[in-house]
């Protein structure tokens, strides 16, 4: 088996497909229904035994570094206008790559306006694993 | 008795239950409430029949599971029925126990999940820690398994290749937590082996053995990888080796050679060598040439190039990666090893970064990222 991160981006990515409001000039149906479909899906990989885990990040983050020796953080931000804006992840346990895009596909269609697949750019990415016992 | 000896006895006391007539997924559920009842009352009250008293728990069990889950006529047939008459040992009990949890239907990982816990006896929630998944998840994993060899008759002959296969994988893959892993499946590994007389299964517990004696000098103790020529040979454990040693030669004098076997007989002749440059490299490469006839695998001829470069230089390596699939992972790593042995420095620094960023494992991007920048270091200087 193998781990992949799914991760949804608020921004960044390839152009989008097709041109959507974005959700909050949604529905409240179309909303609930969104977010229902993903729901689902989750709930259909934990019957698979290929859930991992599944989080929303909230668009209001700041950067935060070290400054020295005895000196407190400093931080930075938000930026409105960041390029790339991650929204959350899903986390997939799979038998191979080939279903890891599968998956992907299908949460990419969730519904959006008029219950419309939104076509949205999921970013996927590999795991590293631990290390094999033999190598030789 | 303490709980690996108990779990020795899982996989005979759901071959006994099926047999009487259970299901398997109801019986192996049934045991494993009858085993988490053993841990906590045995270690005061101890049995004197500790078979017998799994055997009689997990039957009241699936009894009492049955009682509420099907009709009364199931259930009065059930208990009508005698033990079958079948043979006594555990072996019988046990084998076709080994085959269901690895049958050809089932993917890699759930035979794999289905062993560690109907054969091993681990709860799901150890296997789910082991894979790094949540119990939830694991717990599906294992049902959908249940189900997916819940047709399969218990008595049906089973192929030992795809057992092997399954142990192979639990001893080569996985993060240890509070199950070692790699104990689990030489444990499982060796109980196959009392049971059966094949050159196959006494080659992988070998093989298991020899690679498991190094394991001391295998990392750092902050965990970073240990290259075998640069492992401290004084921390390999003689005694896993003899054994190893021992096993592989009693299989390979009866002369059916097959991958295992071909693989432990390379571990054996890195274990001989006091010193990296006292390895035998001429010998690994025409047990690797077996191994290329045995298997058709890429891999192995990628392992191949590295014993080549060994035995006849640098050149004679690099002109032997030239016959390995340019996508085959760990070539790039293969080949700056290489580079670097023919003096082509710049390249092989080059090709260490490449084949890092390519590492699907953190120990060996780690590994790779310090090789590539021990080079940069060599050739600022």
């Amino acid at each position: 088996m193998a781990k992949y991160l799914l991760l949804k981006h608020y921004r960044g990515g390839p152009a989008p497909v097709v041109d959507i409001d974005p959700i909050d000039r949604w529905t409240p149906t179309e909303i609930g229904a969104h977010v229902q479909y993903m729901r689902d899906w989750a709930a259909k990989l934990e019957g698979t035994g290929e859930y991992v885990d599944g989080q929303a990040l909230s668009p209001e983050g700041m950067f935060v570094r070290y400054d020295g020796e005895g000196r407190p953080p400093v931080t930075d931000g938000p930026f409105a206008e960041t390029k790339d804006l991650i929204a959350g992840w899903m986390v997939i346990d799979v038998e191979t790559y080939e279903r890891a895009v599968e998956l992907a596909g299908e949460l990419s269609a969730a519904p959006g306006p008029d219950g419309k697949p939104i076509y949205e750019w999921l970013e996927v990415r590999p795991f590293l694993t631990a290390a094999p016992t033999v190598t030789e | 008795m303490n709980e690996t000896l108990l779990r020795e006895l899982i996989p005979a006391v759901t071959g006994v239950l099926v047999r009487r007539g259970a299901d398997f997924a109801t019986a192996e559920d049934a045991v494993q409430e009858a085993l988490i009842r053993a841990l906590a009352t045995w270690p005061g009250n101890p049995p004197a029949d500790p078979k017998g008293w799994l055997i009689t728990v997990a039957w009241r069990k699936f009894l009492d599971t049955t009682r509420t889950e099907s009709s009364r006529q199931a259930r009065e047939a059930l208990v009508a029925a005698e033990p079958a008459p079948g043979p006594a040992d555990d072996t019988a009990d046990t084998l076709p126990l080994y085959f269901l949890c690895a049958h050809p239907s089932l993917t890699p990982a759930s035979a794999v999940a289905l062993t560690l816990r109907a054969v091993g006896g681990l709860t799901t929630r150890q296997i789910a820690e082991a894979y790094l998944v949540p119990e939830a998840t694991m717990a599906q994993r294992i049902s959908r398994a249940k189900r997916t060899v819940s047709g399969v008759r218990f008595d049906e002959p089973g192929d030992l290749a795809t057992v092997l296969r399954v142990l192979y994988l639990v001893f080569n893959e996985g993060y240890s937590g509070e199950v070692d892993l790699a104990d689990e499946a030489i444990r499982l590994t060796r109980q196959v082996t009392s049971m059966t007389d094949d050159e196959e299964a006494s080659g992988l517990l070998a093989l298991m053995l020899l690679h498991h004696a190094r394991r001391a000098a295998r990392t750092t103790p902050d965990g970073a990888l240990v290259p075998l020529a640069e492992q401290d040979r004084s921390r390999w454990d003689t005694g896993l080796i003899a054994e190893g040693v021992t096993i592989l030669q009693a299989g390979l004098a009866r002369d059916r050679l097959g991958e295992y076997q071909a693989q432990a007989a390379i571990a054996a002749l890195h274990a001989d060598a006091q010193a990296a440059d006292e390895t035998d490299w001429m010998q690994i490469v025409e047990w690797y040439d077996e191994l290329d006839r045995l298997t058709d695998n890429p891999v192995v001829r990628l392992n191949r190039a590295v014993a080549v470069g060994e035995a006849d230089g640098a050149q004679a390596g690099l002109a032997a990666l030239e016959q390995v699939d340019p996508v085959v992972p760990r070539r790039t790593a293969v080949e700056a090893y290489l580079r670097e042995r023919s003096g082509e420095l710049a390249l092989a620094a080059r090709l260490y970064g490449d084949a890092a960023r390519a590492a699907s494992n953190l120990a060996e991007r780690d590994h790779l990222t310090r090789q590539a920048a021990r080079l940069h270091h060599v050739l600022r200087d």
